[in-house]
């Protein structure tokens, strides 16, 4: 066992996990920075392709209060509205800072260039040129990390479990993915920043590393689940001709830049069948978009793929050059001509409102146990703005790991507990009965991406999702108590196992909530409980009793102040 | 539209003693190695290892490898028919099959 100590241990380096190890070594602290994979590299942060949504008032004026007016009126009631307040008031900070940091917003005429988006009132997300939003933000952040020497970053290490012990959060344990060993790690505060879900989706535009890895730590720390049945669905992802080496979610900034047509199979503009006109603008919200979609697809009048066509022919081709310059010849390599053919596109698994409940210091319920970014339930209610999230990421890394720090200055002693971790460790030192795996894990972890996608989709029946259920706990019982042999070096199969724990966990609680929600509100849609009704105003929230999951409601948080 | 055969030979094992597979994948035009790579492990061999991390968006960087003998990422890369040779890049420590040690040293564990 390798043992390792620190005041602050951050789970995840993706923006929030980046944010949170620099402020809390600006404060003082001696941090360790871990990451699944390679560190600033996996998660969501630099598949970001577009924008971040903040009220900075460059391109027209504006105010925080108006950001988070539109926030909770997307959240359709469910905001925890002290997190979307401290998302819309403290994003203009941090924007400004990774300007100063020279990440390189779009500028124009002397100020920062912002777009209008949908939902939004006024002209108001920033982003990089061209569709380099998430990879400039991860350069400029890991430029930034580099120089600092109280951070210690360390890549190639699984977080299994979080170490609890007398009810209080004292480090975590893991796997060094390259050397089979397991690892130890002592800390006086932990942030878990280790994003979403979207891994448990058959089409996603996540990262593999994103199976909900955090959400699972946090339920068996202790910690509670709110939200879980809002999965975001980005309605015009890639579908098809085949494209690869760019992202699936590109064709958002297209249509921001160009607006572009939504067509059924017979050629028709279909959104406003849905209830909100499409005009020059860009303005369907993503809820509203995906669901006309499915509609379309459900009567017959699909694109061969199964989607929407989305076409830009009717843009000259001087000006799709001059807003996507270099795109234009990554989309010719893959074939693609977008003056002389539409593309297919269909909703898309892309991000999950639910998530840790914190409170407005970002800390669970479990003492010095914190959460950042898309980890973190609640700021977005039952749909989130485009151009929240990397907002989300940022200010909830910054105010974690400030407040992780002060808490860590605070302690005198971590409190690491050696029996307590090696509970923790046990599943780890398993080999189960000595036998290989009876079943292909790989298979199984895309097995449990179709039952997610076809019966736990935006639009859900209670047929569906109890068939889920069923077949969720019966893969519990196939992967079994611990995971299969094989060798030490970067253990695929063990990864998978430990991996599907985690993925089995997380998809129970969107399950088990999406089961409980008895209307349709937002990301949430039942087909056999239409329309949202006003005594649902309530927060669904899960945690763990003795290894079940139980769900109880909560109002959502009021507003520290009230919004214009 | 019909389906092509692609035969990777793959180099396993860790740095004791490598080997090579031989693996039949059946692709559609447009397929990348990396897809290739996933459908191996799915259907022929869980046990295969390779990093990636975003999934064809060749954002992360984590999948390259030596295709022929050329440095590539596998997202990039698209499947052809007839005979492929993967191995795993040359230049850096060998972990286990197609993964080696590429994050810079002070971002290892055990540097």
């Amino acid at each position: 066992m390798i043992r390792l100590e620190s005041d602050v241990l951050v789970i995840g380096s993706g923006g929030a996990g980046i944010f949170a190890a620099i402020a809390a070594a600006r404060d003082g602290c001696r941090v360790q920075l871990i990451d699944r994979s390679l560190i600033g590299r996996g998660g969501a942060t630099v598949m970001a392709q577009m924008t971040v949504a903040v009220a900075l008032g460059e391109q027209c004026p504006d105010h925080w209060e108006y950001h988070l007016a539109d926030t909770l009126k997307a959240g359709r009631g469910l905001c925890s509205a002290p997190l979307s307040q401290l998302l819309c008031e403290n994003g203009p900070l941090r924007i400004r800072e990774l300007d100063a940091w020279k990440v390189g917003w779009a500028r124009e005429d002397g100020h920062l260039k912002q777009a209008l988006a949908p939902g939004h009132d006024r002209a108001r997300c920033v982003y990089v040129d061209f569709l380099n939003t998430g990879p400039a933000v991860s350069r400029t952040l890991r430029a930034q990390l580099n120089r600092i020497p109280a951070i210690r970053r360390i890549g190639d290490v699984l977080i299994t479990d979080i170490v609890v012990h007398e009810g209080e959060a004292v480090g975590a344990v893991g796997l060094h993915l390259v050397s089979g060993e397991t690892v130890a790690l002592e800390a006086k505060s932990v942030i878990i920043a280790t994003g979403g879900l979207t891994r448990l989706y058959r089409r996603n535009s996540g990262s593999q590393n994103m199976g909900g890895d955090g959400y699972a730590l946090a339920l068996r720390a202790g910690a509670e689940l709110i939200d879980m049945e809002f999965v975001q669905f980005f309605p015009i992802g890639h579908l098809a001709p085949r494209m690869i080496g760019m992202d699936p979610i590109m064709w958002d900034p297209f249509r921001y830049k160009l607006g572009g047509r939504l067509l059924n199979a017979e050629g028709e503009e279909f959104a406003d069948r849905y209830g909100q006109a499409e005009s020059g603008d860009y303005v369907l919200t993503r809820d509203v978009a995906t669901y006309a979609i499915f509609k379309e697809v459900e009567a017959g009048r699909g694109s061969p793929a199964g989607g929407a066509y989305l076409s830009f022919q009717h843009v000259p081709e001087a000006d799709l050059r001059h807003a996507f310059g270099p795109v234009i010849d990554r989309l010719a390599k893959n074939g693609i001509d977008l003056t002389k053919m539409p593309v297919e596109v269909a909703p898309i698994a892309h991000y999950h409102m639910g998530g840790v409940r914190v409170n407005a210091s970002m800390e669970t319920r479990v003492p010095n146990l914190f959460a950042a970014g898309e980890a973190v339930g609640g700021a977005n209610g039952a749909n989130r703005l485009s151009g929240n999230a990397l907002t989300e990421a940022f200010v909830f890394g910054e105010r974690a790991g400030s407040v992780a720090a002060a808490r860590a200055k605070s302690r005198v002693a971590s409190g690491w507990n050696d029996q307590a971790a090696m509970r923790d460790l046990d599943i780890l030192e398993a080999r189960g009965n000595g036998a290989e795996a009876p079943y292909n894990t790989a298979a199984l972890v895309v097995e449990l991406q179709a039952l997610m996608a076809d019966k736990v989709g935006p639009f859900r029946t209670e047929t569906k999702l109890l068939e889920a259920l069923r077949r969720l706990e019966q893969m519990q019982r196939e992967i079994g108590a611990a995971p299969p042999r094989g060798g030490k070096h970067y253990n695929m199969m063990r990864l998978d196992w430990l991996d599907l724990r985690n993925m089995l966990l997380v998809a129970h609680s969107v399950v088990l909530a999406a089961i409980e929600r008895k209307e349709s509100r937002g990301a949430h849609q039942r087909e056999d409980y239409p329309g949202m009704l006003p005594e649902w105003e309530l927060n669904q929230v899960l945690s763990l009793r003795e290894g079940k999951l139980g769900l109880t409601r909560a109002r959502p948080a009021a507003p520290a102040k009230a919004a214009r | 539209m019909s389906k092509q055969i692609a035969r990777l030979h793959i180099q396993r094992g860790d740095s004791g003693a490598p080997r090579v597979e031989t693996y039949e994948v059946a692709f559609e035009p447009g397929n990348s190695v990396l897809d290739g790579l996933r459908r191996i492990r799915t259907a022929q061999d869980p046990t295969l290892a390779f990093r990636f991390s975003c999934i064809n968006a060749n954002a992360c960087k984590e999948c390259m490898i030596e295709l022929d003998g050329k440095v590539v990422y596998a997202c990039t890369e698209r499947l052809r028919e007839g005979d492929m040779h993967l191995a795993p890049l040359a230049n850096k420590a060998l972990v286990q099959d197609l993964v080696t040690e590429i994050a810079p040293r002070d971002e290892r564990l055990l540097p």
